[in-house]
């Protein structure tokens, strides 16, 4: 690190500082919390992890989250490869247009569709399943996905595409085996792209389930209403949710680096 | 050049299929909600444009628009400099460049509502961090509950926080793809550390900067959990932005046609402007082709 990079480590800082203190409150008893200010935790307590992983309504919790984001990633994944390989190389019928409506997708305002989510989702009895969930989330995840494949895949050349054909090679068998393997760092980028937006999403998540499938956020928010204010637990909650994301993000940092540049840079 | 195939439909099916399931049925949904009256029990009235004309002519759609649009410019303003700023102050190669990426995409993976409860907490007056610093070592009084000011510069701090990393990784990708004879070229003509910037850097991250501006655009005029979680649109109505404001409407007040007819109307912002970005960054891409 050298003076140039003061910018970057003053951002970093600033970027760290309420993480920091969401973790620190996690170690705080509540009482501690409530006396006053303590820049450290003065007696540390596991106490509010404790109650975290011992009751099922929040371990539970996590485990919803977990699973509709593994779906709607795979989902998102799978359906946007194809149809990235069409945007970006054929020219069909309406391909300008589609292509923006996909992306018109991507900025609906989720509180514009909560009610109407509702609705749907209860009318093909999947309300307050974990597929409803991952399928909504598919709004916005699928354009992004999609997006961004149509980026990587126009930075390979088509005699890629021309060379395999002339070899035999059929284009179930070149796709699978020849050209997804080529953009693989942008299949990471989107799949991490589909993960972080389904993960941190909750209006959807939370308007579409009650009990069976009801995410990490969803339980924080009631419990802050419902048991007091208890702002250790809440903290210690946060905190949790913060590591998935984080080991996701360790997967892929060279994907990141590289694969933004792989796109349309 | 691309070739013409019709066949490519069959590649799009699945996604069509799927998005379409999810939007053109709830949208359907708004539209026949908007342009009706309910007094529940599931009955309905024909009520025409009514909705859109009462929307467009009141002052607390004006207002709460208002809020929005300066919400946006706000954070657009400060996030795009910044996030250049710091993707130029980066180091290009090293064990550093992963540890800055990881931390620095941190704060995009926290659900919105932890972000919203995470600054909650981080600016509590007594027993915040922020908070705290202001009111007792700076002695300067900050208390968001109360003061409109203190919760808008809270929005839009946490907003430069959770997402200006964004930028940041987008201007930060397009500079590592410049060649390095770039630069040497650059050196032996004698260019200052401006004109770096404003001849090599900067074109070279013209098309990912629209894309940044893109989608920070849309999800900033789109944003609901977070500001809901940490000031829920108060003191008063002060950083009530749209969302909220419909959602206020929607199920809190239960006026549905109004608020489908809001929908619309807010919907059709969101579009028409990202149009035009979306159009400025085709007519981009078709220059380099």
């Amino acid at each position: 690190m050298q003076k140039r990079n003061i910018v970057s480590i003053l951002y970093i800082l600033f970027l760290l500082l309420p993480i920091y203190w969401l973790v620190a409150m996690s170690f705080k008893t509540t009482n501690e919390i409530l006396a006053g200010f303590s820049l450290f935790p003065q007696t540390w307590t596991l106490e509010n992890y404790k109650t975290i992983f011992t009751d099922p309504t929040w371990y539970w919790g996590y485990i919803n989250s977990i699973i509709y984001v593994s779906l709607n990633t795979v989902i998102s994944v799978c359906v946007a490869l194809p149809a990235a390989y069409a945007f970006s190389r054929y020219r069909f019928l309406g391909d300008k247009t589609l292509f923006f409506w996909l992306l018109t997708n991507r900025m609906a305002p989720a509180a514009v569709f909560a009610l109407p989510f509702f609705q749907l989702y209860s009318s093909v009895s999947l309300f307050d399943t974990h597929i409803a969930v991952a399928l909504a989330h598919c709004l916005f995840n699928i354009p992004l996905a999609v997006w961004i494949l149509e980026g990587f895949m126009g930075s390979v050349p088509k005699e890629l595409d021309e060379t395999a054909y002339v070899d035999g090679y059929s284009f179930l068998r070149f796709f699978t085996t020849i050209f997804i393997p080529t953009i693989k760092a942008g299949v990471g980028v989107a799949a991490f792209f589909c993960f972080m937006f389904s993960w941190v999403e909750l209006l959807l998540a939370k308007t579409l389930t009650a009990v069976a499938a009801k995410p990490i956020a969803a339980v924080m928010t009631k419990t802050a209403s419902s048991a007091g204010y208890e702002l250790g637990l809440l903290a210690a909650a946060g905190t949790l949710t913060i590591i998935p994301g984080a080991i996701v993000i360790y997967f892929v940092r060279n994907y990141i680096a590289k694969g933004f540049a792989m796109g349309r840079v | 050049m691309r070739a013409h195939n019709q066949k490519a439909w069959i590649f799009v099916l699945p996604v069509l299929l799927l998005v379409a399931f999810n939007a053109l049925i709830p949208i359907m949904t708004v539209v026949n909600y908007s342009v009706q009256e309910t007094f529940g029990d599931n009955v309905f009235f024909w009520q025409g444009l009514d909705w859109f004309e009462q929307l467009l002519r009141s002052d607390r759609f004006h207002a709460a628009l208002g809020r929005q649009f300066l919400f946006t410019g706000l954070i657009l303003l400060i996030e795009i400099p910044l996030g250049v700023a710091v993707a130029l102050s980066m180091p290009r190669k090293g064990i550093w460049v992963p540890v800055c990426l990881v931390t620095m995409a941190l704060p995009m993976l926290i659900p919105w509502n932890v972000v919203g409860a995470m600054w909650n907490i981080f600016t509590l007056p007594e027993i915040g961090l922020l908070g705290y610093f202001f009111n007792n070592v700076l002695g300067v009084s900050y208390d968001m509950t109360q003061d409109p000011l203190a919760a808008w510069i809270t929005i839009v701090t946490m907003d430069v926080w959770h997402w200006t990393s964004l930028v940041v990784l987008l201007s930060y990708a397009g500079l590592v793809s410049i060649p390095d004879d770039y630069y040497r070229a650059a050196r032996i003509d004698g260019a200052s550390n401006f004109a770096v910037f404003r001849y090599i850097q900067l074109p070279k991250m013209k098309t990912v900067l629209t894309i940044a501006i893109l989608l920070r655009f849309m999800d900033s005029f789109n944003i609901y959990t977070e500001p809901f979680v940490l000031t829920g649109g108060g003191p008063g109505n002060s950083t009530t932005l749209l969302s909220i404001d419909l959602v206020k409407i929607a199920l809190g007040q239960f006026d549905l046609g109004p608020a489908a007819a809001m929908s619309l109307i807010y919907f059709a912002i969101t579009l028409l402007v990202s149009w035009v970005f979306y159009s400025v960054m085709n007519n981009q891409s078709d220059e380099v082709e």
